[in-house]
């Protein structure tokens, strides 16, 4: 064994530029792939947390009849008395958030359009709206007594042109079907950095929304925030009351959770063609090496090696050139991860709408379990695939291996 | 006792429609111990028939025995065993491994046939002396000349004791010095071990060396002549 190495290794030095650009091949493939593989869990790790921040938190308690895609506003379809669901919930273990929220859909006028927004109605007290302080640019948020104030995201505001100060004209769904509308005064603007939210979202006191909307004293839900996420399933059942629905974050996400299945499905065909790229390079070495070195094969055949041993000896150079290739696009690959896992890389508004919250930022994490997948897959592939060349030599004829030049 | 003998062999070789009878009807006995050359005109078939004897490849028709076994009944692998323990090969072409050193070289038969470490230090070291090499033993192919390089491979065909050794035109790459360095080591063997040697040659020098000269022509002895020793 330890010749076969000793060999192998000198096979791989003669031709050292050769064996290093093959090496090199693995080791870009591997370092795509790692880097993909840490984009996509980044994109999706990064839209399940802005989407549980800013969206639907980690638990949601609904009246039972609610239906999300209607926003109803109907009294039967609400919690009544929210404030003291809440403090309930709130005493819950593992609770650290809840807070009551009202969602309707209204609808801004200007002089030209009508642009539709989500109005929420929040308690501006509530530490669930930290993401949106903290990303207030502009003015201040609002206070629970402001009868006619919001604040609106960015790219609304830039949108409707207008600035902290200023007036806007919103009309909404009332809870008897009417349509309310008021002027209200911006007093501050808010930059999440998700696109969908900053374009289309309007916050204001939940009493005053109650009271725009003809929903005293109700709420759409309650929205929670755990100490610990994997304690939601638990949490939930400890809710559980025949009058409402409690909504986990696996639930209200699983277009998230669909999408991560589905962008895993494709990243197999994608493994499949880097790493059929570069075990094609491997293979293609190992090819001119057994055509360079017939004659060398015919006299190891000669002195009586047996065609098994050729093969092992092919592969054992394969091997080294793929676990060289590997060692090296194992780093490249997480430095390449680390480097933008911190420092993320911009991709903008890529033109999803609410049900999916995505940074303009992604932030690839490398987890251990890809870089060990992705690791032996490379290993597995460049091996199969060198058993072609591999077989090739054994197979030779020592006659006419020793014809070879 | 004879070490390989063969009886009515015929080696035809197919080209598309071309065909080659190389060995047309080849009886010939080598007896241990023999030193014999196997000369005739280019293409008569002498390399053919080392080849054949050397269970490197397969008869047309007829049989081959190496030590009394048919080995026309052997298969790949029964055969690769064969010549790694009773046949030495020495090529015309200096056919040693060019990334193993000179030591590695020899050390290489008796590493396939699993002998001990110690073993192969003592075999190894003990060929490098007889065939004058000693000191070259960590020398690469490339860093030895043509002659030394022959002399590696005969010690490379000595290492695991075989009953035969078979050389194609040991000498017909070297030099008159060089080559008669090489003949005088491998008679020496000879006479001093036993050990059997069949060697095909063109050169008028080399034949001289010979305790048995068989000529071929076109494929058939015309001429086994055990008295024309030197
Ligand atoms: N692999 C082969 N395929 C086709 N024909 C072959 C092959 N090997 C040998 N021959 C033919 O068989 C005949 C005998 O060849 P062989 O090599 O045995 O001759 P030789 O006596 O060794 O000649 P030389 O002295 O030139 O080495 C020749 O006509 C040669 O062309
Ligand atoms: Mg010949």
């Amino acid at each position: 064994m330890f010749q076969l190495i000793k060999m192998a290794y000198r096979n791989l030095n003669r031709n050292r530029r050769r064996s290093i650009l093959s090496a090199l091949a693995v080791s870009l493939g591997l370092a795509l792939l790692l880097f993909m593989a840490a984009i996509i869990k980044g994109e999706i790790q990064g839209a399940m947390q802005t989407t549980i921040a800013l969206q639907t938190g980690d638990l949601q308690v609904r009246a039972a009849s609610y239906v999300e895609e209607k926003s109803s506003l109907k009294w039967q379809d609400l919690i009544a008395n929210p404030d003291q669901v809440a403090a309930q919930v709130k005493s819950v273990p593992h609770v650290t958030i809840a807070t009551p929220r009202l969602f309707a859909t209204g609808i801004i006028n200007t002089p030209s359009e009508a642009v539709g927004v989500q109005l929420m109605g929040i308690d501006p007290a509530s530490e669930a709206n930290a993401p949106i302080v903290k990303g207030m640019i502009a003015g201040n948020f609002i206070t629970a007594d402001d009868q006619n104030g919001i604040v609106i995201g960015q790219t609304l505001a830039q949108k409707l042109g207008v600035k902290v100060g200023d007036q806007i004209d919103l009309s909404a769904n009332t809870s008897n079907g009417d349509i309310n509308e008021q002027n209200f005064i911006v007093r501050g603007i808010f930059l999440t950095d998700t696109p969908a939210y900053d374009k289309g979202t309007i916050l204001m006191p939940l009493a005053k929304a109650q009271a725009f909307t003809a929903t005293q004293n109700h709420a759409s839900t309650i929205f929670i925030m755990l100490d610990d996420r994997d304690q939601s399933n638990a949490v939930a059942a400890a809710l559980t009351s025949p009058n409402y629905q409690v909504l986990t974050w696996q639930k209200m996400n699983d277009l998230v959770i669909q999408l991560e299945q589905l962008a895993n499905s494709y990243m197999v065909l994608f493994y499949l063609i880097v790493l059929g790229i570069t075990a094609t390079v491997i293979v293609n070495t190992l090819i001119m090496a057994v055509y360079e070195r017939t004659r060398e094969i015919g006299i190891l055949a000669a002195i009586g090696m047996k065609g098994r041993r050729i093969m092992s000896l092919f592969l054992t150079e394969a091997g080294m050139l793929a676990l060289g290739g590997i060692a090296f696009g194992l780093v490249l690959g997480s430095l390449l991860s680390m480097y933008f896992g911190k420092y993320g890389f911009y991709i903008g508004n890529i033109g999803l709408n609410y049900q999916f919250l995505l940074g303009d930022r992604i932030y690839p994490i490398l987890t251990t379990s890809d870089a060990i997948n992705l690791t032996i897959i490379a290993l597995v592939i460049t091996l199969i695939a060198s058993l072609y060349p591999a077989v090739l030599a054994a197979q030779l004829e020592p006659v006419e291996a020793l014809h070879g030049k | 006792m004879e070490v390989a003998k063969i009886e009515n062999v015929t080696k035809t070789f197919k080209i598309g429609e071309v065909e080659t009878r190389a060995l047309r009807g080849v009886d010939l006995s080598i007896e241990n111990g023999e030193f014999t050359a196997l000369v005739g005109p280019s293409g008569s078939g002498k390399t053919t028939l080392l080849q054949l004897i050397g269970c490197l490849d397969q008869p047309t028709s007829g049989k081959v025995f190496i030590n009394g076994k048919d080995v026309t009944k052997l298969n790949r692998n029964q055969r690769a065993d064969l010549r790694k323990s009773a046949l030495g090969f020495v090529f015309q072409f200096f056919a040693l491994i060019p990334t193993l050193t000179a030591y590695e070289n020899v050390e290489m038969p008796l590493l396939l046939d699993h002998h001990s470490a110690t073993e192969r230090r003592e075999r190894v070291n003990q060929l490098l002396v007889s065939v004058g090499l000693a000191d070259r033993a960590h020398h690469r192919p490339d860093q030895l000349s043509g002659g030394e390089q022959q002399r590696v491979a005969v010690a490379r065909a000595l290492a695991t004791n075989p009953s035969l050794i078979l050389a194609d035109e040991p000498t017909a790459n070297l030099d008159t010095e060089n080559g008669r360095q090489v003949m005088e080591i491998m008679q020496k063997l000879n006479n001093e071990t036993g050990v059997t040697y069949v060697f095909a040659t063109h050169d008028p020098r080399v034949i001289k060396y010979a305790k048995r000269v068989v000529t071929l022509r076109d494929g058939v002895i015309v001429e086994n002549n055990g008295a024309n020793k030197k």
